[in-house]
């Protein structure tokens, strides 16, 4: 059979396809296997050489993730007991009570209100930014797009120490509020970008329509130009969470007893004695707010990537 | 509904001189027909009505008033677009429903359910009404389009091209219906469009665009008979006038540069020799095409002829208007 057709592939071509695809799934996902793994093995079982691939899955990392730990003499151990929790059992192996809460609790919900809050907020300023410049006649509208997109075109921690310096003059070291607004400035190039791409696609006959219909210039931008643009939307705001939520730097330059973020926290768990399990636990935890994310607004990603090449 | 007037309304669009010094009144419950190729302000002036864009000389006033610095939606006007604009994240009738629910007319729910239901209808798209908009065939899409226009009860319908993208027997039937539900209701209507039959077949007045100046307004009839020149006679009629040298016949008036003849304002059987080179015959009527001294020329003649290609024909005017170097009709 030596006929060849692209909309009808022939077995063997379909067989080629899908183990490459496998393939290529697979070495794109071994770090992330790798980093789930090693947060169900024991300290030991992660150091092992060579590497474990089969082991005895355990909480250990988790639990120190989220535990602060104290060593007792044999005696002190004695007095306080057997251990009343399948989490206190796992900590005795060590000769370990369990002390207290760690600050990964904190640190994740640091994460949580900064990535998100910046987030909304690229996307409200960002939306209504782009609806200004897709629609109306704004003076010197191109210098201003240039202006806008060239914020991004050195790596923003090449103005690290003056914004240190600025942070600490105006008080928002160390605070939600100015990591937020950090974020925000960083991604708003991008949402302006994106959205104004988005919102230049959808006809301005639907606003007109509206208009004519009664409605206010707001009123249709809310009725009309917004839903239409969820998409666009969508996908933006995908893209500006996951720069917010795996920011490094700034979050180690700024941020340190209220408002650090998971980021810098993480790899300060391996300080108290080389705990890669818990490392890999915390990295583990920390991925799922944007897959969730992501996979909740997939659909529109994917729609938003094509937006444009196919007309409905 | 109310009388619609524009006075001395220019616009530019960068150095295009979109609409220049147009002048006209829509009379209260009159269908008022644009015709006027593409690019001759039509579509510009609906615009001006609608308050979608504000002329930089003139005014407008619909029912006495002056329209300057107003909103569309304070206007009161419907419009159909020529795309069909639909809400493509509403259903049917959420779209016809959006006019009722707006800030301005806050209509009760009975009282929308009644009137879509109502419209529906009239465009036959009742079974339609739960279909999401982008669900729909072409000509659907504009029924809806209509429909969202005549939901309201406006000072004005402004219509632009709204029967365009439809077949053909959809666009007569729309056509009948909106001439009867104008006929009925006594709206006022401005209706833009470049096909002549709409503007034969529904009009009461039908004013006649050149590059944004409004060259004439009058009825159909009035326009069909007595064009003010070339460029208005063309306009209407179907097959179009024959525009043909002045000196082709005799008994041309002096400063006659050419000679317009419609195509039932040619006599046969004395006159010049002119040769058939093509006959259509459409039934009711057969369209003859003939050949006059390399001069191409239409005209109709007897559905049964048995005239064929070569035969050689008579013909003489019978009407003529006669224009003169500028195009501008001789009287």
């Amino acid at each position: 059979m030596s006929s060849y057709s692209v909309t009808h592939p022939s077995l063997r071509q379909k067989w080629f396809a899908g183990v490459i695809v496998v393939a290529y799934a697979l070495i794109t996902l071994m770090p992330l296997i790798w980093i789930v793994a090693t947060g169900f093995k024991s300290p030991s079982d992660a150091i092992a050489y060579p590497p474990k691939v089969v082991f005895e899955p355990t909480l250990e990392g988790y639990v120190n993730l989220f535990t602060t730990r104290t060593r007792l003499s044999p005696e002190a151990l004695a007095a306080a007991g057997p251990a009343q929790t399948w989490y206190d059992e796992i900590v005795r192996q060590y000769d370990m009570v369990i002390s207290g809460p760690s600050r990964y609790g904190e640190r994740f919900f640091n994460s949580v209100i900064i990535g998100f809050g910046s987030t909304f907020l690229s996307i409200f300023l960002g939306t209504l930014a782009a609806y200004g410049f897709s629609r109306f006649r704004v003076p010197l509208k191109d210098d201003l797009l240039f202006f806008i997109l060239s914020t991004r075109m050195m790596p923003p921690v090449a103005v690290a120490i003056p914004i240190f310096l600025m942070f600490r003059e105006v008080g928002l070291s160390d605070t939600h509020l100015g990591m937020i607004l950090l974020y925000t400035a960083v991604n708003l190039s991008l949402s302006v970008w994106l959205l104004k791409g988005f919102i230049d696609e959808i006809p301005v006959e639907y606003e007109e329509a509206a208009l004519i219909d009664g409605y206010t210039r707001f009123q249709a931008f809310y009725k009309v130009v917004l839903p239409q643009a969820a998409t666009g939307i969508a996908s933006t705001a995908i893209f500006c969470l996951i720069f917010a939520w795996n920011e490094y730097a700034f979050a180690v330059l700024l941020t340190s007893g209220t408002a650090q973020t998971a980021p810098p926290f993480i790899p300060t768990i391996i300080g108290v004695g080389k705990d890669w399990p818990a490392v890999a636990a915390g990295a583990t935890l920390f991925l799922v707010p944007v897959m969730v994310f992501t996979v909740l607004l997939r659909k529109h990603l994917l729609r938003g990537i094509t937006f444009g090449a196919v007309r409905k | 509904m109310a009388e619609v007037s524009l006075h001395g309304i220019s616009r530019r669009f960068g150095t295009t001189l979109a609409l220049d010094d147009v002048s006209m009144t829509v009379p209260d419950g009159s269908f008022v027909v644009l015709l006027g190729p593409t690019g001759a302000g039509k579509t510009t002036i609906l615009r001006m009505v609608a308050g979608l864009d504000a002329p930089d000389a003139g005014e407008v006033l619909i029912g006495g008033k002056s329209m300057a610095g107003l909103t569309p939606a304070q206007r009161n006007v419907a419009m159909v677009f020529q795309q069909y604009s639909l809400y493509p994240h509403l259903n049917v009738r959420e779209n016809l429903a959006f006019p009722l629910k707006s800030p301005m007319l806050r209509t009760p729910q009975a009282e929308i359910d009644r009137k879509v239901k109502e419209v529906a209808e009239i465009l036959r798209i009742s079974h339609k009404l739960d279909n999401k908009a982008t669900a729909l065939s072409g000509g659907e899409m504009q029924r809806v389009s209509i429909g969202r226009a005549l939901v309201r009860n406006p000072a004005v319908y402004l219509m632009d091209e709204p029967l365009s993208s439809l077949d053909a027997k959809l666009r007569a039937d729309l056509r009948v219906e909106l001439k009867n539900i104008q006929a009925n209701s006594g709206a006022t209507l401005l209706y833009v469009t470049h096909d002549q039959i709409e503007a034969m077949t529904m009009a009461t007045h039908v004013g006649v665009l050149d590059q944004g100046r409004l060259v004439q307004f009058g009825s159909p009839r009035q326009i069909y008979e007595d064009p003010v020149s070339v460029y208005a006679a063309s306009r209407l009629g179907q097959p179009r006038i024959n525009v043909l040298p002045a000196d082709l016949f005799a008994g041309a008036p002096h400063g006659a540069a050419s000679i317009g003849l419609r195509p039932e304002h040619i006599a046969q059987g004395e006159g010049e020799e002119s040769f058939v080179s093509r006959v259509e015959h459409l039934g009711d009527q057969t369209r003859l095409h003939l050949t006059l001294r390399n001069h191409a020329i239409v005209t109709v003649t007897d559905a049964h002829t048995t005239l064929k290609r070569g035969d050689a024909v008579r013909i003489r005017p019978r009407n003529p208007l006669y224009f003169d170097a500028t195009g501008a009709r001789l009287i």
